[in-house]
Order: C-alpha cells, then structure tokens, then sequence
C-alpha cells in the first residue's frame, strides 16, 4: 500500500496516459509488404481506482492495444509513434530499459488473461505456479510469502486447498478466480484484464466479474478491462471506451455511453442488444468492419453509418469532448468535432519517434 | 508457377543458392550425353594423370578421364535418388491418406504394416538382399528395394495430418455439400499434404543416395554402372589414396557433397514457402 | 396425421475415456426425446451451457455421430437405416447444418464460392455453370447477398459476417426441410449478430424452413425461438413455449440461467456485488469444480 499512496502524490491521478498511440504490424513476406495500423492513434488515460472498459469487435485493435500498454510488443508488431505513461514510473513506458520495463511487470502491472490454462503450468501445483510468478517479486521469506498467498485467497474467499491441486482439476471458472489471485497478489496499481469471462458459462460469469469488481475495490487497483460484451461492461466499467477499426470513436462513464450514445456505432451496439421479455426487432449493421491494412479514407466508419455526411468521406473526426466527461470522434454528433489537425495522420514516417 | 519460382530465387537465399548448386549438378549431368567415352570403357587415356587442360579432373588408373565419368555417376545417381523418391512418395502419400482419413480397422492395419517398416534394420537387410540376389541386384532393383523401404516415416506423417484436417470443420462443410470422399481427399486435403511430399522429397532423396553411396563404396551394389559410390569404390580397389591419386576421391566426393547441400537447400526453401500459413499470410495481400 | 419432422426417442450417447486403466463411461446425452412437428415451421432452440451435450445432439441429429441408445425419426424414418450414397444424398437434401465458427467451415485455401457450386450440382436440378450459378446467386439472395460479392473470393477476404452468410446460403441450397445451426453467431462480431438472428427468422417465415438453434445466450433464444429444451450433462431439464419457459422457468437450473444473465443496463451493478444465489454456492463448496465433469471435447 506505500507504493499506492507513494505514487499519489503524483497530482493529476491518472494511472495510466496514453498520448497518440500507434502500433503497426509490419510484415515482409517475400516482397510484398503490408502493414496493419491496428493501433492508430489513441489518446485516453486511466484514472486511480477505476475500472477503464474497452469494447469493440474482433479486430478492432483492443488486443494491439493491450499489448502496446502492457509493453508486450514482439516483430511484427512495432510503436510507430505516441507514448505510454504509468504514474509509477515517471516516464515513457517505451524509454525504459528492458530489464526496468520487465521489474514493473507483476509488482506493478498485472493481467488477468482469457485463456488460464496458457497461465498456470498444466504440470506444477497452484501453489508452485504462486512461487514461480511471485516469489521473487514480494521479496519475503519462505513461511511468510507462504502465508501471504493463504491470507490473499481467504480474502479473495477461496479455499486454500486449491493450492495443492493441478491446473485440471479445477473448473474453467476456479482457474479463472485463481489467475485473479495470481494477479492480485503482489497488489498491483495497474490490472489488465483481456476477455477474462468470455470463455466461461454465464453462470460461472457473474461470479468472477463480482470477484474481479471486489477485487479492484478492494485493493484500489486501477484496471482496464477488455471485452467485446457490453452487458459486460454495462455491469462492471466505470468509464468505457469503444474502439472501431483501430481508433477510439466514443469514450465516457459507462451509464452516459448506455444512457446517451453519441456515435451511431455505439448507439447501435446497445440498440441491439438482445433481452429477456422483449421480442421488438432490432437490426443488424450493415456492411462488415474495415480491413485495417486498407482502412477507408474519412471517418472509418462512414461507408456503414446510416449518418454520414461528405465530411465524414474526406476528414477524420478528433475526439471531442461534447459533455463533462464524454468524448466522441463523430462529425453528426456536434459542429464541436473537427477534423483531426495533422493532415497526414496516416503517413507514418512523420510520426516516426526516435527511440 | 514461374512468378512464384522468381519470388522464391529474388527474396529466399537458400532457394537461390540450392538453385545454382543444382543447375551445376544437373549441367554435369547433362553433359554425359555428350561424353566422347562409354562410360564402362577403360584404358581409353593415359593412366592416373593429374588434372591438367586436358583432363580436367585428372583421369584414372583404369584409364578413364574423370570428369567424364563423373557426368555419367551423377547422372545415375541423381537418377537412382529421383526414382527411390518418387516411388516412395507415392506409397506413403496413398497410404497416409487412405489411413487417416478412413481410419478404423483399416488404419490399425495400415499403420501396423508402417511400424513394421520403421523398425526394420535397414543396412543389414540391404547386405543380405545383395548376398541373395548378387547379380540380379541391378541398379533398378535396388532402387525399387529402397523406395519399399523408405516410405514409413512420411507415411506416418501424413496420416496425422490427415486426421487433423479429418476434425476440421470445412471436411463437414464438403460432406454436406455433397461430395464424395475420393473427391474431399484429393480437392480439399491434398492441398495441405502435397507441401510435406515435396519438402520430404528432397529429404528422401538425399536418404537414398546417401545409402547407396555406402553400399557402393563397400561393394554391395552393381559396380558396372557408373555411380558416385560406385567410383570410390573402384578407387578403393586401386588403393588410390596409397599411390597418391587424389582427384579419384576428390572430385566425387565434392560433388556428391553438393549435391546434398543444394537438395536440402532447396527442401528448406520450399517448405517455408509452401507452409499453408506463410501462403496464407501472402493470400492476405494479394 | 403425418410423422413428425423430427422425433428423437431416448437418445443417449458414450462415450469411453481414459486409457487401459480407469476406463471411465461418460454420458454426453442421456436419455434425451423431444419432437417437432412439421405442419408450422419453427425455430427450435436447444439451449445449455459447455459440457451439456448440446453440441453432440447436433451431430446425431445430423446423423454425423450414431447414438449409443435410442432413436432419432426424421420424417418417421430411422436415422440409423440411412446407409449407401445415395440415401444420405436424400438425407443431406432435407437436412443441413451451419457450424459455429464461420472462418472454419470454409477451406481457408479454396475459393468459397465451390462450395456453393458443388452444393448445387449435387442436389439440384442445375447442370450447366449458367444454371449452378443461377442457383447459388437464388440462395445468396436470401441472406441479403448477390454471387457478385463472393465469386472468386477466399475466406479470408470476408468478415465473419458474411461468410456466416454464405454458409447460411450453402445450406440452403439443396431445399432443406430442417436447418441445425450450432452456436451460429457467437463467433459472429457483435454489431452482425442480430443480423444472422433476423435471418433466422425470416428463413422460417418465407422460406417455411425449420431451425433447429443450438446457443448458450438466453437472450437471442428467447428473442428468436419458438420453442426450446434447456439441457443440462446431457439432460433436458426443462422444455417447451420460448417464452413461458424464459419468462417464468421453473427447474431450478432454468432458474439459475436465468439470474446469471447480465443486464445491459448500467445500473445493474449492484447485481454484482450482491452476493447471488449462485456465487454463494460456489463459495460453500471447497471444490465446485472438482465435482464437476467438464468433457474438454468429444
């Protein structure tokens, strides 16, 4: 707890800061080259204490983005330009030092991933997988660490006998509740959680969003979940971002997004949303989402948008803050959005950084 | 085809090494056609001359000139390789296919008869089938001999991808499409399997002349047909090493040593450009 | 009164696991009969959660995978008496299925137009390109697709949307009495799906074609179906009208589904937090999860 209320002091209380975040994929296969600009462009931050949502569909970019905050970029993804802050480190995650940027993962930084079997070692004790993630990190002696894990499960209310079992012997659900110990452990300021739920069955869902929401309170960590299912988020984000084909098109606190939707995706998206006790027709989209190696120029999202205007073919709506708290990238949604200033926001080599 | 064939030579190292490798190998061979010589004549040219302008290999002490004779070695021995190759190719292919998409009875047969194969002592079973047929074991036999044997391993390899591609689920979008099964192995399947034929045929390739080489060297093969191994065997017999005729060794030994170096380039090169998801990767951006 | 469309009697199926030693039994489906008449058309929903057996009815229904015990009647003939080419061809005409994952049931290294084509020269009249063509572009059209946008296209260059279409399209081909479509849209991006759901429903209504929807999402089920089955280890827990069961289930399994589903309104939190029936449970037991088999495929 002295590192949280150490790094409190910081002022502006904001966890995490991205500013203009680019990742490309770069591939090179026998001359032909192609690049994916699955990250174009993002600017958000993450405040203390709060639970940060990120949806979109399937290749819309969130897993890139993921990878870029989480500094987990590997050939042929690259930064091509922007920054990523951490109120923990004092500086761009990018201008630390590999061994540094690997320190800060698990005492720090932590996630919460989808598949938990890729987690625990299917052939070590839970209780082994506890020592090889987080032994070195806690820096205590053998009883005490030993009894820091047992104290951590008993307030995350899971029996201690866990620990002695193997990976399979659990159920889909208890392997995730374990990854959520796991990452909790070392009481991180910062949590990534990738579509921790999205395998699980919806009974077993419910139960391990509580845990992760009791959790994050319970400790005041900061977290930016990531899931496609906005009942999701409706139920456990307190700020959510949509992402379409690699840009954040809207951003808010999660019950003026639901409340008041002011991107035609994402009005969309929760128009459609299925219930329980109401058979109205709701429609599909039209069209199917852009190929990132060749996005539509414009507004990505024009050639599907049932507002489109001529400024949305030509120009790339900014982010705009339209309400306390509330920003969207839409040219319908106010006069207030203009056009992103840089004129050649898709020429990357004017926003190659030195590194 | 030829644009791929141009892709792999400009951007693949290997491919273009193994290429030039091959063509010199094959231009050799080629040459035999041309040869001034029959290969099995002798005492043709002045005896163990070194190489000069006018042998350019030196020749023997049977009176052969060595780069002639080389031609004619290569040129079986590529020819040897190919057809232990091909032959073997084709039976693990329709065995593997047959055994893992069919399955059942049918593949614990199968696959019984290839274990069988795998752990069958190659070496000593060549010995003894040169004993028992000695002049019947012409060069044709043995090849025939060595592709029977040299099909399991592969065979094997096959089925497994077979039974992986049997569980996915486009085979039962052509099931229910309504075709038949001849026809979901050959058009659907074959596609993903030929890649390992041709990587492996390189391999086998490389196996086969291996082998036979040994043999030859040790006198367990048809020595009237000139072969690489065939060769040093005869340089052997004339203790070649003791009376200092080098080039007897040299050169057959250098070029059976490219020979290997530019078909495993090539098997390399080929399989990461023919791996499904590399040419997928490609299809991408197409 | 004619055989019903579908009639399943005490189906079950085995399956053995483990190897020489502790060969263990486990029962995918166990003793499942449900029918489904064939006068109306309907969107039949059989609805369970991973590890319910719903995936391997499916395939027996198909008659891909034969049952253990029981018998499945389509249109009061014996799946089991199917046999030679020739009457599974008559089989695969009345009976189609739409697999769950869209970028797989197509050869990501052919052309996804063949598959449409060899559909249609196999169980239609159609013989010359012009007429198998025709046909395809007959089928594309009622998925809101034209054969112009997939000629020549591999799968890979279009969205899981479409290319759920296409299946869609595929199946529909040959004239299908019955459709069995396994999980459809939950690997469909979320602003598609309700689009592949409406589908269903106008399938059922123009082209008189019943459906037979396997999910484990409550909400597209009772949004779509007209009946249902919750299954549960292999089991129907609980059965009939769509919306009498969802609206007020009354096996507590039912029940326990139900609760679970999420609230897509923001202020439904506090659902979270508040200690539910289930998550008690789960807590009670030391090892909820050892107690539970969980097949990891079959």
């Amino acid at each position: 707890m002295t590192q949280i209320s150490a790094s409190a002091g910081h002022g502006n209380a904001h966890v995490l800061e991205t500013s203009d975040l680019r990742a490309y994929y770069r591939m090179k296969y026998f001359g032909i080259d192609r690049e994916v600009r699955a990250v174009d462009g993002i600017s958000m931050h993450v405040r203390k204490h709060e639970i940060y949502g990120i949806a979109g569909e399937s290749s819309c970019g969130k897993t890139t983005f993921i990878k870029a905050i989480a500094a987990a970029i590997r050939p042929p993804l690259e930064i091509v330009g922007g920054q990523v802050n951490y109120s923990f480190i004092d500086d761009d995650l990018y201008a630390l030092s590999p061994a540094r940027r690997t320190a800060i993962r698990w005492q720090h930084l932590s996630y919460i991933l989808q598949g938990s079997m890729n987690v625990l070692n299917p052939v070590r004790r839970i209780h082994k997988t506890f020592e090889d993630f987080a032994f070195r990190h806690m820096h205590l002696p053998r009883a005490e660490f030993d009894q820091e894990v047992r104290r951590h499960l008993e307030r995350l209310r899971l029996p201690a006998e866990i620990l002695r079992s193997y990976p399979h012997e659990l159920s889909g659900g208890m392997r995730q509740r374990v990854c959520i110990a796991l990452a909790t452990l070392c009481k991180p300021e910062f949590i990534i959680a990738d579509e921790p739920t999205t395998a699980l069955d919806v009974v077993v869902q419910k139960d391990v969003l509580a845990m992760i929401r009791e959790t994050q309170h319970e400790f005041g960590s900061s977290m930016i979940f990531v899931t496609h299912d906005l009942t999701v988020h409706a139920n456990i984000a307190d700020r959510l971002g949509i992402m379409y084909a690699g840009r954040l098109v809207e951003e808010g606190r999660t019950a003026d997004v639901f409340a008041n939707p002011l991107h035609p995706y994402t009005a969309h998206l929760i128009a459609s949303l299925p219930t329980i006790g109401d058979r109205h027709t709701r429609d599909g989209l039209h069209g199917t989402p852009p190929n990132l190696a060749d996005p539509p120029k414009g507004c990505r999202f024009h050639p599907r948008c049932p507002l489109a205007m001529e400024i949305c073919r030509h120009e790339n709506p900014a982010l705009t803050t339209l309400a306390e708290d509330h920003r969207v990238a839409c040219f319908a949604a106010s006069s207030d959005v203009l056009p992103i200033a840089d004129g050649k926001p898709n020429q990357p080599e004017a926003l190659e950084v030195e590194r | 085809m030829i644009a791929v064939l141009r892709d792999l030579f400009r951007y693949n190292g290997e491919f273009a090494i193994g290429c030039v490798i091959m063509a010199i190998i094959l231009g050799i061979a080629a040459a035999s056609f041309f040869s001034p010589y029959e290969p099995i004549d002798s005492y043709l040219v002045a005896l163990d001359a070194p190489p000069s302008l006018e042998y350019v290999f030196g020749t023997n002490s049977r009176g052969q000139d060595i780069f002639w004779q080389l031609t004619f070695a290569i040129r079986n021995t590529l020819a040897f390789g190919f057809i232990v190759a091909l032959i073997s190719r084709i039976l693990s292919l329709v065995i593997g296919l047959i055994s893992g998409y069919v399955g059942g009875i049918v593949d614990r047969i199968l696959m019984s008869i290839n274990d069988t194969f795998i752990v069958i002592p190659l070496f000593p079973l060549l010995v003894l089938l040169y004993f028992v047929l000695r002049d019947d074991m012409t060069w044709f036999v043995l090849a025939l001999v060595m592709a029977g044997l040299g099909w399991a391993y592969d065979a094997r390899l096959i089925r497994s991808v077979m039974i992986s591609l049997r569980t996915r689920e486009f085979t039962n979008t052509s099931v229910f499409s309504g075709m038949s099964m001849p026809r979901i192995v050959t058009q659907e399947h074959l596609p993903y399997v030929l890649p390992i034929v041709f990587s492996t045929f390189m391999n086998n390739m490389n196996w086969s002349i291996g082998l036979e080489v040994t043999l030859a060297v040790l006198g367990f093969t048809d020595v009237d047909t000139p072969t690489i191994g065939g060769m040093i065997f005869w340089a052997n017999q004339h203790s070649a090493m003791v009376s200092g005729v080098w080039w007897w060794y040299f050169f057959p030994t250098l070029f059976v040593t490219l020979t290997f170096i530019g078909l495993f380039l090539l098997a390399i090169s080929m399989n990461e450009y023919i791996d499904p998801r590399s040419r997928l990767d490609r299809m991408g951006n197409s | 009164m004619t055989a019903p469309l579908l009639h399943l009697d005490g189906v079950s199926r085995l399956y053995k696991r483990g190897g020489l030693l502790g060969r263990q039994e486990f029962r995918a489906v166990d003793n499942v009969s449900f029918r489904l008449e064939g006068d109306e058309p309907q969107i039949f929903t059989i609805i369970g959660e991973s590890g319910s057996g719903k995936t391997t009815l499916a395939r027996m229904i198909l008659n891909m995978v034969r049952p253990s015990a029981g018998t499945i009647f389509f249109k009061g003939r014996d799946l089991a008496s199917i046999r030679g080419t020739g009457a599974r061809r008559r089989f695969m005409k009345e009976v189609q299925p739409i697999f769950q994952n869209p970028f797989e049931a197509f050869n990501p290294l052919k052309r996804v137009d063949r598959y449409l084509f060899m559909t249609a020269k196999n169980f239609t009249e159609a013989r010359s390109p012009a007429q198998v063509e025709a046909v395809a572009d007959k089928a594309l059209n009622n998925v809101g697709l034209t054969i112009a946008e997939v000629r020549g296209r591999f799968p890979h260059e279009l969205s899981g949307g479409q290319l759920q279409r296409v299946a869609i399209a595929r199946a529909l081909i040959p004239g299908p009495s019955m459709l069995i479509a396994d999980e459809p849209v939950s690997m469909v991006d979320a602003s598609l799906r309700m689009s592949i759901v409406n589908l269903f429903r106008a399938l059922r209504d123009d082209l008189k074609v019943s459906i037979i929807y396997i999910t484990h999402d409550l909400a597209t089920a009772y949004y779509v179906s007209d009946r249902i089955v919750i299954m549960r280890k292999g089991e129907i827990v609980e059965s009939g009208a769509a919306r009498l069961v969802l609206d007020n289930p009354q096996h507590p399994y039912s029940q326990l589904l139900k609760s679970a589903i999420l609230s897509p309104d923001p202020n439904g939190r506090g659902v979270l937090t508040g200690d539910s029936a289930a998550s008690q449970q789960a807590r009670a037991s030391p090892h909820p999860a050892a107690l539970e088999t969980e097949p990891q495929s079959y």
